[in-house]
């Protein structure tokens, strides 16, 4: 896929207002710290003004102005990181985990049910522009497996026909409640908790 | 046997309750955390040590005694706690549950910790995946703030203490000590050569600790309870209660806090609906998270979740990610994607990993077809031999660890494999690549 | 000290020293790839991996520290194993053209593969391509070939400092390069390709020209700056085919400038091979006999008063003590070598010389420019500045033009003489931080001295170091950066007016009828009074040839057994590596046959009775400022004029780069460079 990289970026205010935040956390004089935090509200700012959030070359340059880097050091870090997409994605990130423990529990349908529903394949965005698809590594919600990450949100205990009607309910534009596909409480085995029920301080 | 819900530490586990300051106090939290501090640095290790607290990241090192190695003199060099949370490996998903329902153990953790080690700021570097999860700590973090519990003279004990949220994005690699450092830094998460370790130079060149988040998590319980109460738990030396995450081909896969040395048998059954068509259904378990190889069924008749011994048994407890496979499992396509995960997550630094996790992620990528000749098993075995113990950070052993515990325990089927394949495939013989 | 035992011997060595230097010290040789002894440890070949007892595995020696008692093995099944598995996954993705590699025969990866790697491959899965990479016009670049080893991400980011060079992606799709398509801003490029252990990094002009066992090899000396830095010149026949440089602690460490390193191409273009001489306005071919008789013709009669002799930037000791002993026959004190006009004081070398010394710069602990950029003056002793700057509390301090990008922090005084002023009485906070330094320096550009005040220039900034206590019995701070190799010879050996000779000036003023211009490219044409008798003797036919109505066809440093001094006064001797082209000579023998033909013949005959005459004691002996008083000229006489850089392109500031291909590529690239932040 080829694409254009734009030739000017400047944080809006909103993201302004979020890297005064993140540099208050680091010493001034260790302000590097901040680059991946920046790299994120580069992504962010993308997928707010343009649909798609990526990290345009010209970015990493401005981050390296801000935070006295030399570019090539925000390059190296932009391109190690996985979740820094480098060229523009879809409007929604689908990123299937297919490590063993989703894989155990179905992965391979969720995968499917990717291309058949959203019309992508894997490291490609689907020609209405809505969805790009990655298989990730392990997203670290394994005994909700097999898990599906859109854009922020987790979306666990799927299989084929959930993961339809998931990517069909993102087409019509809705936003489906993250979490289990089946009702499962958090990570607690289905049909509910079989300890922790007898615990004080609830509501 | 098994552990009752007066002793489990993360009584929130599943989110059935808020997770917000109130309720997390109402649970027990933040309750008496000066009185800890009032009791001093050396009362706080002493205790850590007689509790018998192994670290919950992977490798089960002393946390007592990791303390005790942080400088005991203030000097101009500030002293650094960071919070490991860059939960990856695979079949692992404990502190994402500790996170997102009981962060507030982990805050008071933090105070206590940093106050231990002389810290005055503390990071948590969190994987970026989590990104509602951070938002909750973050969310928990302006509580206790605004609550007094840290800052200056956090929770009233005369120590300062600021704490912080760092993401990650995107590398298990970080997961190392010195890559999450690194990291955390700014740069690239490539592990550091050792020595100096981080007690000594760490975060920004500083005497630093880093612990996992269940590791940190309870501590202020253990404090509360008293170090004989956690030191109750499990055998000698694999000591207190433990998260575990079942998963796999389990009826009803879930996190679940247990006692340590309980039988994986009990606790498959007990807690996850056991194995998918029972127990003599079972293949095969990884024990302790994508790292740890696995073990076939009937070792895991009868075998104990702790660090002895499931080391007894050449795996290990690692971070307790119990991956249950079954006998309809393509044993070396779950082996092989693996691989896959190790070679995707290599940081490119050591010769050994960088080019022999792709040799071996090929190699296995092929013996999942049988594309491959018998002597070839060998080949592999000898090249994760030459690629564990020669790198900075142990993600290539971890990584060559899996491969070979399946040639160890599952040879024949891939030999059953590589015959099934020539027979399918007769004539002609593999091309070899050019040299 | 700790005490090592390495494979059974016993050594000592200091604490904080790597077990890779006690095997060293052993005489145990370990291989690597990443390690370099000046960069920093990267660990990351697992090469140099290591036995040591108690350790659970092995250990990067490179990295590991040594403790007393430490009981190392290097030789031990567990060893070579783990060298025999790097190598293999050293060479599973790494091409085997070694048929077609510039580096075959001088390749760390290829001597390593006969000691640890085996007789066949194993690996049977497809093999890695890495796309090229383009980093300028001096290096060729094969990544399919690369290792990792990040030797010039580290060299590119701790010595020239410009980091611009990195590692992006990861894991085995970790690839080196620039990420964004550039060349990279430094004048030590070439260094990269020196430093690679492999055939990543290769020389694009010596790109398959021949294989290293073919090459000749004689030690000389880069004259195309003034550091001196030691040279190798590479050549098979008549040709150079590349330029490396040696290793000299003192002097250049092992780095070498990209002038000096890449332009000797020019040294077969525009070559002046046979004698020359106008004969009715025009030039035409002639003998040596024909020349000299045309030089004998004019000079004889002539008084020696309307004689002068110009010596140019880059002339080798030898011919200049000639030229001078010429001239002193002739009855001729008119001798000058400023061809660009510097006002150099030489009653005393301290006044003209690097006295700090190169390596000194190391134990210096502040510093104050004036009118130089030795960035591009002298790129390896501005390399030199950087690894002091970078070993952390070393103030700089610079006056001259804004936007000098000198590859370390510095602070920017003033444009001209009016910040060294402010110096002088005090009103710049800088003076106080000189003054509050033990071992401060002032490295004063040549540059700073082409200016008619430049002997007041000259006189205030000895005074800056003056103040600063700079010049003590056992500290010399004042300094001046010369620009080319021939320079400071030039002032050693006096070749400068006699009692009432006339001086530059005054000889391109009408002071005298003839002129010999030895190897004087730098004087311009236009300021030749007409009706001037010009011989121009030198290798290069540049614009003042064509001036000439006699050209002797010289050699070049490359041609030549000669001996230069560099900045600091150090006196180094390079030897001929080839011959110069058809009928040129070498300079100090056309003097003395023309000596011998205009009837002054000179008292030696070989090289040899000509160096004990010159009596240039080879090296250098580090002097201390015994004496505090300043050269002549007068501090409050310094006009107001901002300081002009004397090079105004790095890459064509000589007349061998002027005449070199490669250099002319470069300055096309470079014609507008990128600063970049400091490291």
């Amino acid at each position: 896929m080829s694409f254009a990289q734009p030739t000017h970026f400047a944080f809006d205010d909103s993201s302004e207002a979020e890297i005064a935040k993140i540099l208050a956390k680091y010493p001034e004089a260790k302000k590097a710290s901040g680059v991946i935090p920046l790299l994120y509200v580069v992504q962010r700012q993308m997928g707010r003004s343009t649909g798609s959030a990526w990290v345009p070359k010209v970015a990493m340059d401005v981050i390296a102005e801000r935070l006295g880097m030399a570019p090539i050091r925000v390059y190296e870090v932009a391109t190690f990181y996985f979740m820094f997409n480098m060229k523009p994605i879809g409007r929604h990130h689908l990123q299937l985990c297919g490590t063993t423990p989703c894989m155990l529990r179905g992965s391979d349908d969720v995968m499917r049910a990717c291309h058949d529903a959203a019309h992508v394949q894997v490291g490609q965005t689907s020609a209405d522009g809505l969805f790009t698809l990655t298989e990730v590594e392990c997203l670290g919600a394994c005994v909700n497996a097999p898990v599906l990450q859109v854009d922020d949100d987790y979306f666990e205990d799927l299989d084929y026909d959930r993961t339809v009607a998931l990517i069909e309910a993102l087409k019509r534009g809705e936003k489906p409640t993250p979490g289990s596909s089946i009702g499962r409480q958090t990570s607690a085995p289905e049909g509910g908790p079989l300890t922790l029920i007898d615990v004080a301080g609830g509501e | 046997m098994a552990l009752s819900d007066k002793d489990r530490i993360f009584t929130n586990l599943y989110g059935l309750q808020d997770w917000r300051l109130p309720a997390a106090q109402r649970r027990g939290n933040w309750d008496g955390t000066a009185g800890f501090l009032e009791k001093g640095r050396d009362w706080i290790i002493e205790e850590m040590k007689s509790s018998g607290l192994r670290g919950r990241g992977g490798a089960g090192f002393p946390t007592g005694m990791k303390w005790s190695f942080m400088p005991k003199q203030a000097s101009e060099r500030p002293h650094y706690l960071v919070v490991n949370a860059d939960e990856s490996e695979p079949g692992t998903c404990k502190d994402r549950d500790i996170i997102r329902h009981d962060p507030h153990t982990l805050i008071e953790g933090c105070l206590i910790a940093g106050f231990a080690m002389g810290a005055h700021a503390g990071y948590i570097y969190i994987r970026g995946e989590y990104y509602n999860e951070s938002r909750v700590l973050d969310a928990a973090i302006d509580e206790a703030y605004a609550a007094g519990l840290l800052g200056k003279n956090a929770a009233g004990s005369g120590w300062d203490f600021d704490l912080y949220v760092h993401r990650g994005a995107g590398a298990y690699i970080c997961g190392e000590e010195t890559a999450l450092i690194e990291s955390l830094e700014g740069k690239k998460g490539m592990p550091r050569l050792k020595p100096p370790f981080p007690a000594a130079v760490g975060l920004y060149g500083c005497p630093t600790t880093v612990n996992n988040v269940e590791t940190i998590a309870v501590v202020p319980t253990v404090l509360r309870r008293g170090a004989a109460w956690f030191a109750g738990f499990g055998r000698p030396k694999n000591s207190g209660t433990k998260i575990f995450c079942i998963q796999g081909h389990v009826n009803k896969p879930c996190n679940v806090e247990e006692e340590m040395s309980i039988p994986m048998r009990e606790l498959i059954e007990r807690h996850a609906g056991g194995v998918r068509g029972g127990w003599d259904n079972l293949m095969c378990v990884i024990p302790g998270g994508s790292s740890t190889p696995l073990l076939p069924k009937h070792i895991c008749d009868d075998v104990l979740m702790d660090f002895d011994a499931l080391r007894e048994h050449k795996s290990g407890l690692g971070t307790a990610g119990v991956i249950v496979m079954d006998k309809s499992t393509d044993i070396v396509r779950a082996i092989a994607r693996l691989s896959r995960f190790y070679k995707h997550e290599s940081c490119g630094q050591c010769t050994p990993c960088r080019e022999g996790m792709g040799w071996v992620s090929r190699m296995m990528d092929r013996m999942v077809q049988g594309r491959a000749e018998i002597e070839e098993i060998d080949v592999l075995e000898e090249v994760t031999r030459r690629i564990e113990g020669h790198t900075i950070c142990a993600l290539a052993d971890g990584g060559v660890w899996p491969v070979q515990g399946l040639i160890r325990h599952y040879r024949p089927v891939m030999e059953e494999r590589i015959a099934a394949y020539k027979a399918a495939h007769a004539t002609p013989p593999m091309p070899m690549a050019a040299e | 000290m700790a005490k090592v035992t390495v494979d059974g011997i016993e050594v000592e060595v200091p604490n904080g020293a790597t077990v890779l230097q006690a095997c060293e010290a052993a005489g145990k040789e370990i291989p690597r790839f990443c390690y370099h002894e000046r960069l920093s440890v990267a660990g990351n070949c697992r090469m140099c991996l290591v036995e040591v007892e108690k350790a659970p595995k092995p250990v990067a020696s490179c990295a590991y520290p040594v403790a007393d008692g430490m009981v190392v093995k290097t030789d031990s099944p567990v060893v070579r194993n783990a060298r025999r598995g790097v190598m293999e996954f050293l060479l599973i993705n790494h091409p085997l053209d070694c048929p077609i590699c510039d580096q075959g025969g001088e390749c760390d990866l290829q001597d390593q593969a006969v000691g640890y790697g085996m007789d066949h491959s194993r690996y049977r899965e497809a093999k890695r391509a890495v796309k090229d990479k383009y980093v300028g016009p001096l290096i060729k670049t094969i990544m399919t070939r690369c290792i990792q080893c990040t030797r010039c991400v580290r060299f590119a980011a701790e010595v020239a400092g410009v980091p611009e060079l990195g590692a992006t992606g990861r894991g085995e799709s970790m690839e080196i390069g620039t990420y964004v398509e550039k060349a990279l801003t430094t004048e030590l490029s070439g260094n990269l390709i020196d430093i690679c252990p492999v055939g990543a990094l290769t020389s694009r002009p010596y790109a398959f020209v021949a294989r290293p066992w073919e090459l000749r090899k004689t030690e000389s000396i880069d004259v195309q700056d003034a550091t001196g830095t030691n040279i190798r010149i590479d050549t098979r026949g008549p040709e150079v085919l590349r330029i490396l440089p040696r290793i000299n602690e003192d002097v250049n460490e092992e780095w070498m400038a990209d002038r000096g390193r890449f332009s000797f191409d020019g040294l077969k273009r525009k070559r002046l091979d046979r004698p020359w001489i106008r004969v009715n306005g025009g030039l035409r071919q002639a003998s040596w006999p024909e020349a000299f008789a045309a030089i004998a013709g004019k000079l004889k009669g002539m008084r020696g008063e309307r004689i002068g002799a110009i010596a140019g930037d880059l002339v080798e000791a030898e011919s200049l003590f000639a030229l001078k002993a010429l001239m002193a026959k002739l009855g001729s004190e008119n001798l000058d070598c400023r061809t660009d006009g510097a006002a150099i004081d030489v009653t005393r070398p301290d006044f003209y010389r690097f006295n700090t010394t190169i390596a000194g710069i190391e134990e210096a602990d502040a510093l104050l420019i004036i009118g130089s950029n030795p960035r591009t003056e002298a790129p390896v002793i501005n390399a030199r500045i950087r690894k002091r700057w970078v070993a952390g509390r070393f103030p700089v301090g610079r006056i001259g033009p804004a936007g000098i990008d000198l590859t370390y922090g510095h602070e920017h005084l003033g444009e001209g003489p009016e910040a060294i002023r402010a110096l002088l009485d005090g009103s710049h906070p800088f003076m106080e931080v000189l003054k509050t330094a033990k071992r401060p320096m002032v490295l004063l550009g040549r540059g700073a001295l082409m200016r008619a005040d430049g002997l007041a220039v000259l006189a205030a900034a000895w005074e800056v170091a003056r103040q600063a206590d700079a010049l003590r019995e056992d500290w010399h701070g004042f300094n001046l950066l010369h620009l080319f190799g021939g320079q400071v010879g030039a002032l050693a050996l006096g070749f400068l007016p006699g009692a009432g000779g006339q001086d530059i000036g005054q000889m391109l003023g009408g002071g005298a009828d003839a002129l010999w211009l030895l190897g004087a490219d730098g004087v311009d044409p236009a300021t030749i009074p007409a009706g001037t008798f010009v011989i121009y003797q030198g290798h290069h036919g540049d614009r003042i040839a064509g001036h000439a109505d006699v050209i002797l066809p010289g050699a070049a440093y490359t041609e030549k057994d000669g001996t230069w001094l560099n900045t600091e006064g150090r006196v180094q001797r390079g030897h001929l590596a080839v011959y110069p082209p058809g009928e040129a000579r070498e300079d100090w023998r056309i003097i003395r046959a023309a000596s011998e033909a205009l009837g002054a013949t000179l008292p030696f005959d070989s090289l040899a009775a000509l160096r004990d005459a010159m009596a240039l004691e080879q090296g250098l002996e580090r002097r201390f400022a015994a004496d505090a008083t300043g050269p002549a000229g007068d501090p409050a006489a310094m006009s107001g004029a901002a300081f002009v850089l004397p090079l105004a392109n790095y890459h064509q500031a000589d007349v061998i780069a002027r005449a070199s291909d490669v250099m002319a590529q470069c300055a096309a690239t470079y014609a507008a460079p990128v600063p970049v932040a400091a490291e």
